[in-house]
């Protein structure tokens, strides 16, 4: 029960999250309409994106103070998590942006340093690929990782800011805030980011326990 | 620390003096892209050339010519010479005296790439100094970034793909800040407005020369 608890309360919230976010009521606006209701499968994407690529940067940094195969793996598969909620983050989005903004991909900055972030962490694998020697190749990808999540912040949170974004809460348009009077959005909204995010965990700690047994499996 | 630095430094220009070979070399590839790119577009018979297509081609040019200048940077160097640096200088002394060696050589590319694309395909600038310390601070950040990521590719098999592909996606913001800026200095706005630009240009510079400075010693030590 110690270990497990926050499984069961993942499992728990993202029931909640699918049965509220698809059933529950939501405000009538023009445009948006019952799309609204991707706020809860879209934006958690990108919270788990940012949480477990920073969990992969710790176990990066961690990796170049003490160097051992448990940080490396670590770093690596929360990397892969990462990658992954980043591009579900993309293709639910696309998905959205067809029905409001009337096409998959309209030049927005912010869908454009999302997929450039996703390139950065598709060039991380491959460096690892490149690289014969598991040593070698721990240190040198996570000198690759904390450079490219260092780059990552500002390419995702300063810069969009720069220009003008169709995504809510950027260049005049409202944020969530103004929509969501009654708060029930809210409700439902942070519970999916803590189901979600829990969920990418789960999965990043079964991977990471896979190759564990692998490594010791090989040797 | 810093008299290492300055010896390097030295180092670096009296190497490429005597390799003068690889320098015109570069200079020649970015006469040539540009010269490419003017025949290609064949704007003689039009009017001028759109100022946003103006701007995207040059940053490109400048990107393509930067990767290519400082690629060599660390590939080039024969892994007897890397060990005579790691046994005889800090790695702090050589990542700095690397960077800054290579920020020069990617300034006279820049006023080089200037000079023949604004003589061959025009001129729009209306702020030439704004101009000039966009391409200033790009140059600065392009070259801090590719040094490492030069580093980076001569640990992984000196290849010059990944060399390419690890860097692209790092250099979208520097690139994609200079050409609003430069798109700014095209259309004469004041500097007031260009402000946001110039300041997060140099916080990029920043992040990218203070993550070299940390992170080299851990790539250098192998």
């Amino acid at each position: 029960m110690k270990k497990w608890w926050w499984k069961v309360l993942a499992v728990a919230l993202l029931l909640y999250v699918v049965i509220a976010g698809l059933l529950f009521d939501v405000p009538r606006l023009v445009i948006l309409n019952e799309t609204i209701r991707v706020l809860h499968f879209h934006v958690p994407m990108w919270f788990g994106m940012i949480l477990l690529l920073l969990a992969s940067v710790v176990y990066a940094i961690k990796n170049l103070a003490n160097p051992s195969a448990k940080n490396d793996i670590f770093s690596v598969e929360f990397a892969n998590l990462g990658t992954v909620f980043g591009i579900l983050g993309i293709v639910t989005g696309m998905i959205w942006a067809n029905f409001t903004w009337g096409e998959p991909w309209s030049n927005d900055p912010k869908q454009n340093a999302s997929a450039i972030g996703i390139l950065m962490y598709l060039a991380y694998f491959v460096l690892r690929g490149s690289i014969e020697d598991e040593n070698t190749k721990a240190r040198i990808s996570a000198v690759y990782n904390i450079f490219a999540f260092a780059i990552l912040i500002p390419l995702l949170f300063i810069l969009p800011r720069l220009t003008d974004s169709l995504h809510p809460g950027n260049g005049g348009n409202p944020g969530f805030n103004a929509y969501d009077l009654d708060s029930k959005l809210r409700k439902v909204f942070y519970t999916a980011v803590l189901g979600w995010t829990l969920l990418g965990f789960w999965i990043a700690t079964i991977r990471i326990r896979m190759r564990m047994v692998q490594n010791v499996l090989e040797k | 620390m810093w008299s290492e630095v300055k010896y390097l430094f030295v180092k670096e220009l009296t190497l490429e003096w005597r390799q003068k070979y690889a320098f015109n070399g570069l200079l020649l590839f970015t006469v040539s892209t540009i010269f490419i790119t003017y025949l290609s577009l064949s704007v003689k018979n039009q009017a001028t050339l759109p100022d946003h297509l103006w701007n995207a081609l040059f940053w490109i040019i400048i990107l393509f010519s930067a990767i290519n200048a400082i690629a060599k940077s660390f590939l080039q160097e024969s892994a007897g010479r890397q060990l005579y640096y790691y046994i005889t200088v800090h790695p702090i002394s050589l990542i700095l005296a690397k960077m800054m060696y290579n920020s020069l050589l990617m300034l006279v590319l820049a006023v080089l790439a200037i000079v023949v694309y604004g003589t061959v395909l025009g001129y729009p600038i209306s702020n030439s100094l704004m101009f000039a310390a966009i391409v200033g601070l790009s140059a600065v950040g392009i070259s801090s970034v590719l040094t490492m990521m030069s580093a980076i590719a001569s640990k992984a098999g000196n290849n010059t793909v990944l060399m390419a592909i690890l860097s692209l996606p790092l250099l979208m913001p520097i690139l994609l800040l200079s050409i609003k800026g430069v798109k700014n200095a095209i259309d004469g706005l004041t500097w007031a407005d260009t402000s946001d630009e110039l300041i997060t240009l140099a916080a990029v510079d920043a992040i990218g020369i203070a993550l070299s400075y940390i992170l080299f010693p851990f790539l250098w030590k192998s």
